[in-house]
C-alpha cells in the first residue's frame, strides 16, 4: 500500500495546554483516503484537544503539541495556518457547530465559500451543491441561522466546511444534542457524501453506537491515549469495548429506570 | 410654570445636544469597529484622532492643497492603524483583555508623544471652511457646522454599513465580530479582516479628528474625545453601531438639556460630566447596553 494512499497520519501525538495541563500522551491513528474513521472514547478521553491538533487549531486555545508528529497528504500540519489547511482540502466541523449565529444560513455557507477563497461563481455552485444534500437548507436560507434547530445548526456547520470543497472533512461529536432521528439523518448524508464523492471523514463521536455503525475503521481513545483500533464491524461485534472504553452504556433496564425519575 | 415652557427654546438647546452627539457617535464607531472584530477596546483611538487632525492641519499649513492633504492622511492613518495592529496587538493575540487594553493605553501616550515630536506643541486652528454661524430652520437656530458634522458622520456611517453589508470582506467581518474561533477554523483570513478593521478605525479617526479639530481647535486635549466616548459606548453597546449613534445622540442631548434646565441647581457646569452620571445609571439597569450583542439563540 503506497503511503500516498494514507490521507492523515496520527503518530504517538503529545499535547498539552498552557504548557501545564496533560491532554494527550499518545494518540497515533491513520485514515486512507476515501474511508470514515470514528475516534471513539468518553468525555475527557481527548477527542477534541485530538481533532484540535488535527486541523492545527490548538494553539488558538493556548493549546500545544509537544511531540509526535502529524500529516496530512505527507506534510507536517503544525507548519501550516488552519486557513491554509483549509484550503489544502482539510476543514474542520467544531464540537458545538460554531454557526455565526447573526447570519443567515446561506451567509454561513458563503462564508465558508470565502474562506476557501473561492470566486462568485464557484461559490454559487457550491451553494446549489450543498443545498442538493441537505434540502433543509435552502429551506431556511433566509434565516438567520441561531433562530434555526440544533440539526438544521449542524447542517449548516457542515455545508459551511462543504463550501471549503474538502477533500477530508474533521467532525467533533455531531450527534451532541440531537435526537436520533437527527443523528441518523447526518451520518446517512456523510456516508452519502463519502460514497458518491470519495469524501474521507474523520469523526469524533461518544454515541458508539451510531457511529460505528457508518464508519469504516474506528479508534478508541482513553484518558489522551489511542487503546484500541480495528474495523468498525470488529468493533461492533465487542460488546465488552463499550463497557471498558467509552463509559459505562446504561443497560436498558437501568435507562427505563433512570427516565422514570426523570418523569 | 408650565404654560411659560419656551417650546421653542427647549427645541433649540434639544436639537444642539443631538447634532452635538453625532460628534460622539463618531469617535465611538472607531471603538467598535475594533472591539467588534478583535475584543480589544482601543484606548489608543483618541490618540489616533489627534495623530489624524495634527497631520493634515500640519500639511495644510505647509501649503499643501486641501485635497491631497485629505488623501495623504488618510493614507498614513491606514499605514499607522495596520502597523499597529501588527506589531503590536496581534503578538498579543490570545491574552486577557486587560492585557490588551493596557497596550492599548501605552500606545496612545506613544503616538501623542511622536505626534508632537514631528509636529511640534502649539495649537493649530483648522478651518474647514464652514462658518459656524447660526441657521434658522423653522425658527429654531441651529448651527451650520453641527449640520454639516451631523452629514458627515451619517454619510460615514451609510458607507460603512453598505460596506459591511454587500462587501465580501464585509461578511467575512460579520462572520468574524460573530465567532472568531469559527472563523479560524473556516479558513477565514483573519488578518486582512483586521487590517480592514484598522484602515476603517483609521478612517473614522481622520474624519472624527477633522470635525472635532475645527470645533475645539487641533491641540493636545483633543485625544481627551475618547473619555466622552466612554460614556456612549457604555449606553450604546461595545459592539453595535447602530448603538453607538443612539447612545451618542442620547448623551448629547441629556447633557445639553440637564445643563440648561437643572445645571443652575448644582451651579451649573454640568455639562461635562452629567454623561458619566447617565452612563452609570445605565450600567446598573442595564449593563450591556441598549443594543448590545444580545445573543441570537432559540430558546
Amino acid at each position: 500500500m503506497p503511503d500516498t494512499e494514507i490521507i492523515l497520519a496520527v503518530d504517538a501525538v503529545h499535547a498539552t495546554y498552557n504548557h501545564a495541563i496533560t491532554a494527550l500522551h499518545g494518540v497515533s491513528f491513520e485514515i486512507r483516503r476515501g474511508e470514515i474513521l470514528a475516534l471513539l472514547g468518553a468525555n475527557g478521553a481527548g477527542k477534541t484537544t485530538t481533532l484540535k491538533a488535527v486541523s492545527n487549531l490548538l494553539p488558538a486555545e493556548r493549546g500545544q503539541v509537544n511531540a509526535g508528529t502529524i500529516r496530512y497528504e505527507g506534510s507536517d500540519v503544525a507548519r501550516r495556518k488552519p486557513g491554509d489547511l483549509v484550503r489544502a482540502g482539510l476543514v474542520p466541523v467544531l464540537e458545538g457547530r460554531h454557526c455565526f449565529k447573526s447570519l443567515t444560513v446561506e451567509d454561513n455557507l458563503v462564508a465558508g465559500g470565502i474562506g476557501r477563497s473561492g470566486r462568485r461563481a464557484e461559490i454559487s455552485a457550491d451553494l446549489e451543491r450543498i443545498y442538493a444534500f441537505f434540502p433543509r437548507l435552502k429551506e431556511k436560507r433566509r434565516t438567520l441561522s441561531g433562530l434555526t434547530s440544533g440539526g438544521e445548526q449542524q447542517m449548516t456547520a457542515i455545508g459551511r466546511a462543504l463550501m471549503s470543497r474538502p477533500r477530508l472533512l474533521v467532525l467533533d461529536e455531531p450527534s451532541m444534542g440531537l435526537a436520533p432521528l437527527i443523528v441518523q439523518d447526518i451520518f446517512q448524508t456523510l456516508r452519502k457524501l463519502n460514497s458518491e464523492t470519495g469524501l474521507s471523514i474523520l469523526v469524533a463521536e461518544q454515541n458508539s453506537a451510531v457511529a460505528l455503525r457508518y464508519a469504516d475503521h474506528a479508534t478508541v481513545l482513553e484518558n489522551g491515549v489511542s487503546v484500541l483500533s480495528g474495523t468498525a464491524a470488529d468493533l461492533r461485534q465487542r460488546e465488552d469495548i463499550r463497557a471498558l472504553y467509552l463509559g459505562q452504556q446504561p443497560t436498558p433496564a437501568a435507562k427505563s429506570s433512570h427516565l422514570h425519575a426523570v418523569a | 410654570m408650565i404654560a411659560d415652557f419656551d417650546y421653542q427654546f427647549f427645541i433649540e438647546v434639544l436639537v444642539g445636544g443631538l447634532l452635538s452627539g453625532v460628534m460622539y457617535s463618531l469617535v465611538a464607531i472607531g471603538f467598535v469597529l475594533i472591539y467588534k472584530t478583535s475584543g480589544v477596546l482601543n484606548f489608543a483611538q483618541g490618540a489616533m484622532l489627534l495623530f489624524a487632525a495634527l497631520t493634515f492641519v500640519s500639511l495644510v499649513e505647509r501649503g499643501v492643497p486641501f485635497a491631497l492633504a485629505l488623501v495623504a492622511t488618510f493614507a498614513i492613518m491606514v499605514v499607522i492603524s495596520i502597523a499597529i495592529e501588527r506589531t503590536v496587538l496581534r503578538p498579543l493575540t490570545n491574552k486577557p483583555p486587560i492585557t490588551l487594553f493596557m497596550a492599548t493605553l501605552g500606545l496612545s501616550y506613544i503616538i501623542e508623544g511622536a505626534a508632537q515630536l514631528i509636529w511640534g506643541t502649539q495649537v493649530h486652528g483648522l478651518d474647514l471652511g464652514i462658518e459656524d454661524v447660526p441657521l434658522e430652520i423653522g425658527g429654531v437656530l441651529i448651527s451650520q457646522f453641527d449640520i454639516f458634522a451631523a452629514v458627515v458622520a451619517a454619510g460615514m456611517v451609510v458607507v460603512l454599513s453598505l460596506f459591511f453589508r454587500y462587501t465580501r470582506i464585509g461578511l467575512a467581518f460579520r462572520a468574524v465580530a460573530d465567532d472568531q474561533f469559527a472563523a479560524l477554523a473556516v479558513g477565514l483570513r483573519l488578518p486582512l479582516i483586521w487590517a480592514t478593521v484598522w484602515a476603517a478605525a483609521g478612517l473614522v479617526a481622520l474624519v472624527a479628528g477633522l470635525l472635532w479639530g475645527a470645533r475645539l481647535g487641533v491641540q493636545f486635549s483633543l485625544s481627551l474625545v475618547v473619555l466622552k466616548a466612554l460614556p456612549v459606548l457604555v449606553l450604546g453597546g461595545f459592539d453595535s453601531i447602530l448603538g453607538a449613534i443612539a447612545g451618542g445622540l442620547l448623551i448629547g442631548a441629556s447633557e445639553k438639556l440637564a445643563e440648561v434646565y437643572i445645571g443652575d441647581y448644582f451651579g451649573g457646569g454640568i455639562e461635562s460630566w452629567f454623561a458619566y452620571v447617565v452612563a452609570l445609571v445605565f450600567l446598573l439597569i442595564r449593563p450591556s447596553g441598549l443594543f448590545g450583542q444580545k445573543l441570537v439563540e432559540r430558546v
